[in-house]
């Protein structure tokens, strides 16, 4: 199999505390050295002079649509914009039609992005039939046709009862459960973060506390049960200090954050665009510093786009009925280099977040530089200013905040397996 | 002066809204002449567009353009298969390929006259955006309250009951605040929104309080059908804790005048009596409200179009 040299760039391997300027060597599929000047006869060399080489991103919150909406996303493109956007790895939601709560969906979804998505796609299977919050899906079946992950996502469970079982349940397969922490009774028919901004907007407030209180009582299952919990797209202070807490009390319990809720407040939301809709909504500026805050401290573990396609013609409607989410994948690096920029976080912390913490929270493969580990690698270029156009993105859809913004940031190539699947230059080289 | 729409008093300057109410004020006397039309929009046509059915504001609408002399086509959406899920964007763009002159929009969502506004060649009117804003209806709320007063400046005014869910409610504010009028709120607080203090209104809990010094008491209707139980208990607790009569109103100055937007739940928000006599104004405001929009459209679409050139392709 072909050899590939990533030469001179800054490399970054969290899992091995590297941070420096080396040659990579990627063969046969996997990583086979690192260090300075490596001298490789016959290999495709990758010129990464100005560039950080790091283990390639880990998503583990993305939606790709298929089966049942591939008119929004589907396995291929998603994954095309996930490589694009220098993803190696990325899990996806069950809110598929039909849900991914049977075997023979996950198995599906596998099947299909084997053959359609240069990234790999690992499925997180319904915690409850049909997301109804009520009858739990086979974990054991499940669990073995490859979900890394159980959740109900958006459609949170709401029966306490049914979530503790769930909880139980799920240590006999042990991976985490994924809550999307939103009482939907105090959220009401909310739509943007409640305060000035909603008052202003003459739009339903969706509280912080809708989040607060549900991740509450989540973190208290979770001690009573002692199974593993995931904060999906934490967004509110209050939210980061309950997980803080229970950290510190010693809980088997992990978050993430999405790119949006680290940069964008609710005064986004105030000329009312649709692409500015998210669930959880756009928070006010004290819980965006909190986020920050939370994820350089490590107590957020990982970024997690919430890669949410919506076709424009669903978000070409009032606000209040416009689906919730925006697209993730492409945009995030050149998001996120925002808290680099600013200081808040050190090159290799955030590859950290973007790549290696995700394989201890799910079992996904890479996160790692190490000699052996799987050829996974993203080249970025931390300075390259860039223009980001939907339009010529991957993603079947278009609906992002960030259209027509220039982003500091850019990938500039990816590797799955060993094989440059991606190049700013060439675009999306296979399948 | 002025911009292309009007989506908000948000948006206005206070010069904006002095010759709005100036202008306004001339038109009242075309609607006392036996012959109740003038020429000036003459060949220009208005468009209501309401995806909500609300026969009172689209009459006085038409009935403003019709005394101008506009042609004004009523395109009402409500009740149609277009009500739901539609794109707003594909009905805008419809309506600007037959080049109207103007567009009056009203929505039962906030945001979506500024959504139709940015695409549309044609300037916009917010006729009503959910709890967003209707300014027409404050403006003719501010050209009431100068008949009566001769000045907003130095007045207290004192908005009572849902004010979480009152477009008029932040109209007025931002209104009545900008022509230096000082503004209070009142109502359950359920129906306070988050943090209106950050609109720059006081609020209060009790009407003795709210309407201790005001000159002027607007009271606002209540959704009764879709609120009652879950906003307030019952309209009998809302009638007697906020429903305003003579002798609560005795708690304001003694030349204070009543105001409400209609269309009144009698017995609810106003005593039947406080509905119908003075010192109420109901019937001034719906009077001046066919002048104020002929005001709003004489200063928006009276102006000279310049139609961008048509691209060559």
């Amino acid at each position: 199999m072909a050899r590939l040299l990533i030469r001179g760039g800054r490399v970054l391997d969290p899992s091995s505390e590297r941070d420096e300027r080396a040659d990579l060597l990627v063969q046969d599929g996997s990583i086979a050295d690192v260090g300075p000047d490596l001298e490789v006869r016959g290999a495709e060399v990758v010129d990464a002079d100005g560039c950080w080489v790091a283990p390639g991103f880990i998503d583990l919150h993305t939606h790709l649509r298929e089966p049942g909406q591939e008119y929004k996303e589907d396995l291929g493109s998603g994954g095309r914009a996930a490589v694009a956007g220098g993803f190696t790895s990325v899990t996806c939601m069950a809110n598929t039609d039909p849900v991914n709560d049977d075997p023979a969906v996950t198995e599906y979804i596998l099947n299909r992005a084997r053959t359609d998505s240069p990234a790999k796609v690992f499925p997180i299977a319904a915690a409850t039939l049909g997301l109804d919050g009520e009858v739990m899906t086979e974990m054991a079946a499940l669990a073995a046709a490859g979900a890394v992950a159980f959740s109900d996502d958006g459609r949170t469970i709401s029966d306490a009862g049914v979530m503790r079982r769930v909880l139980e349940y799920s240590k006999l397969v042990d991976v985490p459960v994924v809550v999307h922490a939103e009482d939907c009774a105090l959220r009401g028919d909310g739509v943007v973060n409640e305060g000035p901004v909603s008052t202003r907007l003459g739009l339903p407030g969706n509280p912080c506390l809708a989040e607060d209180i549900l991740v509450a009582r989540d973190l208290m299952l979770t001690e009573l049960t002692g199974a593993r919990l995931h904060v999906a797209h934490i967004s509110s202070a209050g939210s980061v200090e309950l997980v803080r807490q229970a950290r510190e009390r010693g809980l088997s319990v992990t978050a993430e954050v999405t790119p949006h809720h680290l940069t964008l407040t609710d005064e986004a939301t105030l000329g009312y665009d649709t692409n500015t809709k998210m669930a959880p909504p756009l928070r006010s500026v004290v819980d965006v510093e909190a986020c920050r805050k939370a994820l350089s401290e490590g107590v957020i573990d990982v970024v997690a786009t919430d890669h949410a396609p919506h076709a424009v013609h669903e978000k070409e409607v009032d606000f209040a009925d416009a689906p919730p989410g925006v697209l993730g994948f492409e945009t995030a690096f050149g998001v996120v280099m925002d808290l680099v920029r600013e200081d808040e976080i050190s090159p290799l912390e955030l590859m950290r977040r973007m790549s290696t913490n995700a394989t201890r929270i799910m079992k996904v493969p890479g996160g790692s530089l190490a000699p052996g580990s799987p050829g996974d690698v993203v080249i970025l270029d931390p300075e390259r200013r860039w223009v980001y156009d939907p339009a010529k993105g991957y993603s079947k859809s278009r609906n992002s905040p960030w259209a027509g913004q220039e982003l500091t940031g850019r990938v500039v190539a990816t590797v799955v397996d060993g094989r440059l699947v991606y190049h700013c230059d060439r675009g999306v080289l296979v399948p | 002066m002025l911009g292309k729409d009007l989506l908000g008093i948000e948006d206005l300057e206070r010069p904006e809204i002095e010759r709005i109410l100036e202008t306004a004020q001339r038109m009242t006397e075309i609607g006392t002449r036996d012959v109740k039309k003038v020429p000036t929009l003459r060949g220009r046509t208005v468009v209501n567009l309401f995806f909500e059915p609300s026969t009172r504001t689209q009459t006085s609408f038409e009935i403003a353009g019709k005394r101008l002399a506009a042609d004004v086509v009523n395109f009402s959406t409500a009740g149609s298969s277009l009500s739901k899920k539609e794109s707003i964007l594909d009905t805008a763009k419809t309506l600007d390929a037959m080049d109207p002159d103007c567009v009056v929009v009203r929505h039962k969502v906030a945001g979506v006259p500024k959504r139709i506004a940015d695409v549309l060649e044609a300037p916009v009117i917010n006729a009503g955006d959910g709890a967003h804003e209707h300014p027409s209806q404050a403006l003719l709320d501010m050209l009431t309250v100068f008949q009566q007063k001769d000045r907003l400046d130095g007045l207290t005014v004192a908005i009572i009951g849902d004010i979480a869910h009152s477009r008029v409610a932040r109209s007025n504010i931002y209104g009545f605040g900008k022509m230096g009028a000082e503004v209070r709120i009142a109502g359950p607080p359920t129906m306070l929104p988050a943090d209106v203090e950050t609109l720059g209104v006081k609020a209060y809990c009790s009407l003795r309080e709210v309407l201790d010094g005001a000159d002027v008491v607007m009271a606002l209707r209540i959704q009764r059908e879709r609120l009652e139980g879950a906003c307030f208990p019952s309209v009998r607790e809302y009638a007697a804790t906020f429903g305003l009569d003579r002798a609560k109103l005795r708690y304001a100055k003694d030349d204070a005048i009543v105001m409400h937007p209609g269309p009144v739940n009698r017995g609810v928000e106003l005593s039947h009596d406080l509905a119908d006599h003075r010192p109420s104004v109901i019937l001034d405001q719906v009077r001046n409200g066919v002048a104020l929009r002929m005001a709003l459209l004489y200063l928006i679409s009276g102006r000279p179009r310049t139609r961008a050139e048509s691209p060559q392709e």
